[in-house]
């Protein structure tokens, strides 16, 4: 399938899209993605590994805490399909239990993220002048700032707090989410308003203003569509890193308590056990990179949806 | 423009006192102690310690360390490190070559594979090229770099003896056999990072340019009769250069910070495993050293692209 | 842009004990495995100063410094081994091995006087510093003038505080004179701690010029000494670079041209490097996983493990005091005991439930062995039988145990007496085998119905003394804690006499008196201060096994895995002979290479 090259001119296409009642903008960029069979395809794998997760262990019995040593590092058989790891736990119940968060860290983290850069880079971007300067220089203030010295302060004001508030598990997964969004904003800041500062003096703005559109309208409806293709790139390679950051976390004693088998950690833990015992690393990495990898195509298909070029 | 870049680079000297102050804040209020690493002897009597923290000049307030560190950085004295005594620009000096030969020599790398990958991705989207870049690039920035990096020295060094993996930095490079020595322990950490930028860029590249592909300009020169190449080159390529811009400037500071695991996998021993250890070690003046540095680029660079966006696109105009 | 993907280095605490040879070799799994033996029955090499080329040395963590007084690593007390020595070593048996000394002083020989008080030291006239200038008695009392003075801030201060005065009687004679009578009068000028630096490098460093003066500065990192090699270049935190001290006392040795000390990686590829690919010669601490370490050692092929003991003891400490966060500032105050840690009968049943073979054979591997005493080492006890016997796990005693002692099982499994759950919070540092132990302990625990909530701290942070970070040892914020420590010295009473009562960390100390635990007893504490008191060697021995035997009786800590030293060395490497009591360089000076 090709993104078939849109013709017609944005501004007759953003006019066109003013007169279409805007319910129909989502029926026809849903109509739209289903024809992306890519982003289709991504989106059924996605749904399947939360699935799996979500419903996984309470069909598959093996255990992913139990301990024995009788059974370590045995290869994947049919009592347990992705092998044992070096304590001898079933590697697929542990990445289950473990996708489960992980799954939910890296998605609520790149949204987290992809927000506070959209609209930082989005007003930087469009308002310019002081604003701009002033936003712009936040943003090289967070880009400068040792990550994990950071980390190792937010954990000590914080944690005992969150752990009281809302118990070890909720209290630290809001935490993480607030922190790793909280870091990774900044790329996507300044990407949105590269191009903002570029496309705000196209024609298809000026027309829009002419006619009197409000300044948050041409804003995020008619110049963000025009820069999804970074922002969903970043928002891909975020959900990746977010979810390897977390596991970086816990080394720093931030993260989930050392039990929890969030897919980073099981790729650490089996790091050295590659050349003895691959499958504890190949499999959780391969879930991260499905993961990834779904994520951008679906992400392909949502901008070819959304995109104001793209014809009926 | 001229002004702009004045008015900008004035702008910048207040924001990087704010910065100094902020990161010199949380370094300071960051749980951690120099002597936690303490091998001699774990129950080193409490004024022991106190005598050691004096030393160092951490049982002042923080607002007059802070004072202390910021009159003495004026006059180019960046302190000493609680790790080795020395002053620490030496140690940073002592650092920079190895960190920008492999990590800046595989940055440009990346780069320079990069924008073709992106651009012959973009023209022909969901082909068997695409595809398959695709599929690089994702496998580039999904698998983590320790598991690059150990793959590759299990393949390279213990199976196949080609290459060293412990990089040798007092090696020096004045004869054909050295120089391929040098070549041979770079080949595979520069493999790995490059193989992790490359992956994120080409896809950066590939979109942007997939977003200006269908815009007017391309239609209006397409139907001048340009050649194609001509077209994808001197009129989209220019204009999707602005993420790209924002991208690479972003990461030419991270060139000076080092690459922390990579440099880890194969004992280079450049900034980033300095800075990772002394901010293990709580070795503060070296950690706000290094920070600070790297925020001066961060903010320079910034300018940087801020420039090259006038240049590339003349209808930016900064006011 | 990469992340900091910090991978936490191992951390290590504590200094290192060793076997007696003589006890050692029935010491059951503790016989060091392949020690280097000194003599080899037919010595087919050629060795003499210099007829090696050059030696690799491994350390996963860099050296930073070497003018040992003022460092915190092994790595920079080992990298400094080679250039700067102590007046005498300790052994692998634990005993004093004269090195710029003509003989060990003793009471017999008149060097040891007023019960210990006084120590003298005669001095080899055949020892010259690497700049050819004369290794004096001077360069010994200039020592200790330099660690006296409390503004040079000594890393090493404690080996000179007790010290009254250090004088010269000529060139090569040297008196101690301690503030009282010691035990143990070697303390000074001996093993890693013990380095002599040279007067005429270091006479304007005394004081704050000690780490400020440029002078200084460049001294700590270059300094001239009297051991077996001499500095090229030191490049901090990635390697050192060092060439024969053609000064050296012993003619027929070094052996090596040069030697390489790099720094840097982590301990996995530091075993592949000498094990596997024999990119190194000398691999230290290598800290890998059991599994993947014993893969590497038979199918490497190029090198060997050498394990030495030391009196390190991982250990699992138990909290008496309450540290609810409810309780605010009195968190952790003597007078808020702990609500059921203080019941003897959980403590006993939570010791019960662990397995201490399991957890040092599947983890630990060749690095540890399971032992229930503190003290498992010679002269105390020798033998696996010895040391490991009445500590086996016993769910059903365990069980019982709680049983009796009113806790009941509520419907989650979980034990409850008086509305209170039988519920922990277990902390330890940032180390993938503590993780792993961590969570082998829990499941035990679960079975014999208490709850755990394992959490794991950054080492730099666990092992710090921050008087505003909670997480520390020393605050001890939980119901247990797990880490290692162990005597510095062959004689265990300082050591063990560091959890007495008043040295219960509280707040009102800033959380750094040595008591962590807060653990309450009496008769420890009486012990303590006869054995303090004691000069004679038999009679403190009896005191320390009694300790040990009181912390075992009232489950204070619960002992889990001895845990030698495992380095890795170069099937071809030859002359070894690694000292727990001391630096693990310390006999570098005998190394030589088979070809």
């Amino acid at each position: 399938m090709t993104a078939s090259v849109g013709a017609g001119s944005q501004v007759s296409g953003q006019l066109a899209q003013r007169q279409r009642a805007p319910r129909t903008l989502w029926g026809d960029a849903w109509r739209r993605f289903r024809r992306h069979r890519l982003a289709m395809a991504a989106s059924v794998v996605l749904l399947t590994m939360i699935v799996i997760c979500v419903l996984g262990p309470l069909v598959y019995p093996p255990s992913p805490t139990r301990i024995d040593f009788s059974k370590a590092l045995l290869p994947p058989s049919a009592q347990h399909w992705m092998g044992t790891d070096d304590l001898g736990r079933d590697m697929l119940a542990r990445i289950m239990l473990g996708g489960r968060i992980s799954l939910a860290v890296g998605i609520a983290a790149m949204l987290v993220a992809m927000s506070v850069g959209v609209l930082v880079g989005a007003t930087a971007g469009y308002w310019g002048g002081r604003i701009d300067n002033i936003l712009m220089r936040i943003t090289d203030l967070f880009l400068a700032l040792p990550v994990v010295p950071l980390l190792l302060l937010l954990i000590f004001l914080f944690r005992d707090r969150l752990r009281q508030l809302m118990g070890p598990e909720m209290g630290i997964f809001w935490l993480i989410i607030f922190v790793i969004g909280i870091l990774n904003w900044m790329t996507v800041a300044r990407l949105v308003r590269g191009s903002f500062l570029s496309l705000k003096q196209r024609e298809f703005v000026e027309a829009a203003t002419c006619i009197g559109v409000s300044r948050p309208a041409i804003m995020f409806r008619h110049i963000l569509p025009n820069t999804m293709g970074p922002i969903i790139v970043a928002a891909t390679l975020s959900v990746g890193s977010a979810i390897i950051t977390e596991s970086v976390l816990s080394f720093l004693g931030l993260g989930f308590p050392p039990d929890t088998p969030t897919w980073g950690r099981l790729l650490y833990d089996g790091q050295n056990y590659l050349a003895m015992a691959p499958w504890m690393v190949l499999f959780p990495g391969f879930f991260i990179f499905l993961t990834v990898l779904s994520i951008n195509f679906m992400g392909d298909g949502l901008r070819d949806a959304l995109d104001p070029r793209q014809r009926q | 423009m001229g002004t702009y870049i004045l008015r900008r680079l004035v702008f910048a000297v207040p924001t990087l006192i704010g910065i100094s102050m902020i990161l010199f804040l949380i370094l300071a209020l960051a749980p951690g102690d120099p002597l936690a690493q303490f091998a001699a002897d774990p129950s080193v009597p409490p004024e022991v310690r106190e005598n050691i923290r004096r030393q160092l000049g951490l049982d002042d307030p923080i607002h007059i360390q802070y004072l202390k560190w910021f009159r003495s950085m004026i006059s180019g004295d960046w302190g000493f490190s609680f790790a080795s005594r020395a002053p620490v620009a030496s140690l940073i000096w002592q650092r920079l070559p190895q960190t920008l030969l492999v990590v800046g020599s595989a940055y440009v790398l990346s780069v320079l594979i990069a924008i073709p990958i992106g651009v012959l991705s973009s023209i022909r989207p969901y082909s068997w090229f695409d595809n398959i870049a695709t599929t690089f690039a994702f496998v580039g920035f999904s698998v983590p770099t320790f598991f690059t990096g150990l793959v590759l020295i299990l393949v390279f060094s213990v199976n196949l003896r080609w290459l060293p993996f412990i990089y040798d930095s007092t090696l020096r490079v004045n004869s054909f056999e050295t120089f391929i020595l040098q070549i041979k322990q770079m080949i595979m950490p520069v493999t790995v990072l490059a193989l992790f930028q490359t992956g994120a860029m080409t896809r950066f590249v590939r979109s942007a340019m997939l977003d200006n592909l269908p815009q007017d300009y391309t239609r209006t020169a397409r139907s001048k009769g340009l050649a194609e190449r001509t077209v994808i080159i001197r009129h989209v390529l220019r204009n999707s250069l602005i993420p790209v811009v924002t991208l690479v400037a972003l990461g030419v500071p991270t060139i000076f910070s080092g690459a922390i695991v990579t440099e880890q996998i194969f004992r280079i021993n450049g900034i980033g495993e300095l800075l990772i250890k002394s901010i293990q070690n709580s070795d503060t003046p070296v950690v706000m050293a290094i920070t600070f540095i790297f925020a001066t680029l961060v903010v320079l660079f910034n300018l940087i692209a801020d420039v090259i966006y006038g240049i590339l696109d003349p209808r930016i105009r900064y006011d | 842009m990469q992340r900091h993907r910090n991978r936490r280095t191992l951390h290590l605490l504590g200094l290192l004990t060793i076997l007696s040879l003589l006890i050692g070799a029935c010491a059951g799994p503790a016989a060091p495995a392949a020690s280097g033996p000194g003599a080899p029955a037919a010595e087919p090499v050629r060795v003499g100063r210099g007829v090696g080329d050059t030696l690799r040395i491994l350390y996963w963590q860099a050296p930073t410094i070497l003018n040992t007084h003022l460092a915190t690593g092994t790595k920079d007390f080992d990298a400094s081994r080679l250039i700067l020595e102590p007046l005498a070593a300790i052994g692998p048996d634990g005993s004093y091995v004269p090195l710029l000394v003509e003989e060990i002083p003793t009471v017999a020989n008149g060097g040891v006087e007023d019960n210990g008080r006084i120590i003298t030291w005669k001095l080899r006239k055949d020892v010259k510093w690497s700049d050819g200038t004369d290794f004096t008695a001077e360069d010994v009392v200039f020592t200790w003038q330099y660690c006296a003075d409390p503004k040079t801030a000594c890393t090493t201060a404690t080996y000179f505080v007790d010290i009254e005065n250090v004088e010269a009687i000529d060139p090569h004679t040297v008196r101690v004179t301690w503030k009282t009578p010691r035990a143990n009068p070697y303390f000074a000028f001996t093993s890693t701690n013990g380095r002599i630096i040279q007067k005429a490098q270091f006479a304007n460093c005394i004081g704050e010029a000690a780490s400020t003066a440029e002078e200084c500065q460049k001294a700590n990192l270059a300094p001239i000494g009297t051991g077996p090699y001499k500095l090229v270049e030191f490049k901090p935190g990635d390697v050192v670079t060092y060439e024969i001290n053609e000064h050296y006392r012993d003619p027929d040795k070094p052996f090596y041209k040069n030697v390489i000390f790099k720094g840097g990686g982590d301990a996995t590829s530091a075993a592949r490097a000498v094990l596997q690919t024999g990119d190194t010669d000398w691999a230290w601490n290598l800290q890998v996983e059991a599994a993947v370490l014993q893969q590497l050692a038979e199918q490497g092929g190029a090198g060997d493990l050498v394990i030495y003991n030391t009196a390190n003891v991982e250990r699992l400490l138990i909290n008496f005091t309450n540290v609810d966060p409810a309780l605010g500032d009195e968190r952790g105050q003597l007078n808020h005991p702990h609500p059921f840690l203080t019941d003897i009968n959980v403590r006993k049943a939570l010791r019960a439930a662990i397995d201490n073979r399991t957890i040092a054979e599947q983890l630990y591997g060749p690095a540890g062995f399971p032992t229930c005493h503190l003290l498992w080492y010679p002269p105390y006890r020798s033998g696996i039988e010895e040391f490991y016997s009445g500590c086996e796990q016993d769910l059903d005693e365990a069980n019982r145990l709680l049983d009796e002692a009113g806790w009941v099982r509520g419907p989650d499994g979980v034990r409850v007496k008086d509305g209170m759950r039988l519920s922990l919070l277990f902390q330890t540092s940032v180390n993938p085998l503590r993780q792993k132990t961590q969570e082998l302990i829990k499941q035990w625990w679960a079975e014999i119905g208490v709850e755990t909530e394992l959490k794991s701290v950054d080492a730099s942070v666990f092992f710090g003394s921050d008087a505003g970070n909670p997480d520390n040892i020393g605050h001890f914020f939980a119901d247990i804690q797990m880490y290692t420590t162990g005597a510095s010295e062959p004689d265990a009473i300082t050591h063990l006499c560091q959890w007495v009562s008043s040295e219960a960390s509280q707040r009102e100390n800033e959380w750094r008196g040595n008591n962590n635990m807060r653990w309450q007893n009496a008769e420890f504490d009486a012990i303590c201060e006869q054995a303090r008191a004691s000069l004679d060697p038999e009679e403190r021995r009896q005191y320390a096994l009694r300790l040990n035997d009181i912390i075992n009786e009232d489950v204070a800590m619960i002992p889990l895995v001895a845990r030698p030293r495992v380095a890795g060395a170069a099937k071809t490497l030859k002359g070894y002979n690694p000292s727990g009591w001391d630096s693990e360089m310390w006999d570098v000076a005998n190394w030589y290479s088979e070809r």
